[in-house]
């Protein structure tokens, strides 16, 4: 059942038809919690493009070389876990020995990665659609860029918002999901051109 | 915290800490699954258990887990609750296992069941982590079903799948699609919020 939709297809549609925070709700803990500031949102969403396209290789490798050949598929979500903890260190370690000033940037948001359900979620999407290596990278970086899209979007509204008088209750998280709702809304304009998934 | 009654754990976990509304956690699944409840319910079940049981794992090791690497040992806990359930669903409700695909695995990184592992099981005996492992995941699932109730009602004019509206109720396509998940939830807390006493108010937006 390999899908026949091109790499550059799958990389388009993952950033806007099927954007794995505003069609797949992946990701949404730090999309809410980082949102405030528009610096820390782009921030954020760099170090989950990165940290994205590069699990999503490495998991791909290791789940049609390891665990199929070895018949540990019910496995894979530990594996996978291990696998993006383990990168994420990684980097974190990398980034601060060799590049202080882009640690200052990144650095603090590495953590968080791991917890992320957005690269967790990338993985086994890519693993139930039956994506090729090519197919499964572009969709990672499609989806991590469409992730970068869409915080950096929520978080220059939520910017503005801070001045308009909304009710008390609403304020925070209540607000965000009906703005993150419109933004849904919008994106669904994008549905007619391609679909997948 | 010591003297936390089964009762007094069950009124945090399904009000007064609700993880979703109060603590806007691990609503990845509370909205993508919320589109029919029989799908909601069994993402719910399952959460609630994999919470109990991983917070009640955690609190056992707690001695003799590094302080270090706990987060790590947590993970794995987490994750391996997890394969069980992905593999008991696989087995007896294929179609549901079919319809939720990667949400079930996704429950590892729901932030409801580390927050709890972290700020309760990792200090609390097991018999009490369990119980608040349960009421959590009780609060969550209520939560869940109700958006679940609305969006099924006026999306497809049923629930758990049987018709209940009129002939010419005319579904509204949009409430099982994204934008709605995000409107409900966020109208949810609304009301959720407008019954919170003033002194619990959180840090400004």
């Amino acid at each position: 059942m390999e899908t026949t939709l091109s790499a550059p297809v799958i990389f388009f549609a993952a950033i806007f038809t099927n954007n794995i925070l505003l069609a797949n709700f992946l990701g949404m803990c730090s999309f809410l919690a980082i949102s405030r500031e528009l610096k820390s949102a782009v921030g954020l969403g760099l170090a989950v493009t990165f940290v994205m396209t590069c699990t999503t290789a490495i998991n791909f490798l290791v789940y049609h070389h390891l665990l199929v050949p070895f018949g540990l598929v019910h496995f894979r979500y530990i594996v996978f876990i291990i696998v993006i903890a383990a990168f994420v260190q990684l980097v974190e370690m990398v980034i601060d020995r060799y590049s202080p000033a882009l640690y200052v940037v990144l650095g603090v948001f590495l953590p968080l990665i791991t917890v992320n359900c957005a690269i967790l979620g990338v993985c086994l999407f890519m693993i139930i659609r039956h994506y090729n290596f090519i197919q499964s990278v572009a969709y990672g970086f499609g989806g991590g860029l469409g992730w970068l899209l869409a915080i950096t979007a929520l978080a220059g509204i939520r910017e503005k918002i801070r001045k308009a008088p909304i009710p008390k209750a609403l304020e925070g998280p209540g607000i965000s999901l009906i703005v993150a709702g419109l933004m849904a809304l919008s994106f669904m304009a994008f549905s007619g051109m391609i679909q997948i998934g | 915290m010591a003297a936390d009654t089964a009762k007094s754990l069950f009124r945090k976990g399904v009000w007064g800490e609700n993880p979703v509304f109060r603590q806007i956690l691990g609503i990845c699944s509370a909205l993508a699954v919320t589109n029919l409840m029989t799908n909601t319910f069994i993402m719910g079940v399952s959460l609630i258990f994999v919470t109990a049981m991983s917070n009640a794992t955690v609190s056992a090791l707690r001695r003799i887990t590094p302080g270090r690497i706990r987060m790590m040992v947590q993970v794995l806990i987490i994750a391996s609750y997890v394969m069980i359930v992905d593999i008991v669903l696989k087995a007896y409700l294929p179609e549901i296992s079919e319809a939720l695909g990667p949400y079930v695995g996704l429950i590892i990184t729901n932030c409801i069941i580390m927050g709890r592992c972290e700020g309760y099981a990792r200090n609390n005996p097991v018999w009490l982590s369990f119980l608040d492992g349960i009421a959590s995941g009780t609060g969550y699932a209520l939560v869940l079903l109700v958006i679940a109730f609305v969006r099924e009602l006026l999306g497809f004019g049923t629930v758990f799948g049987h018709p209940v509206m009129p002939s010419w109720w005319v579904p509204w396509t949009i409430m099982v699609m994204a934008p709605a998940g995000f409107f409900m939830l966020g109208l949810f807390i609304w009301v959720a919020y407008q019954f919170e006493k003033p002194e619990e108010k959180k840090a400004p937006r």
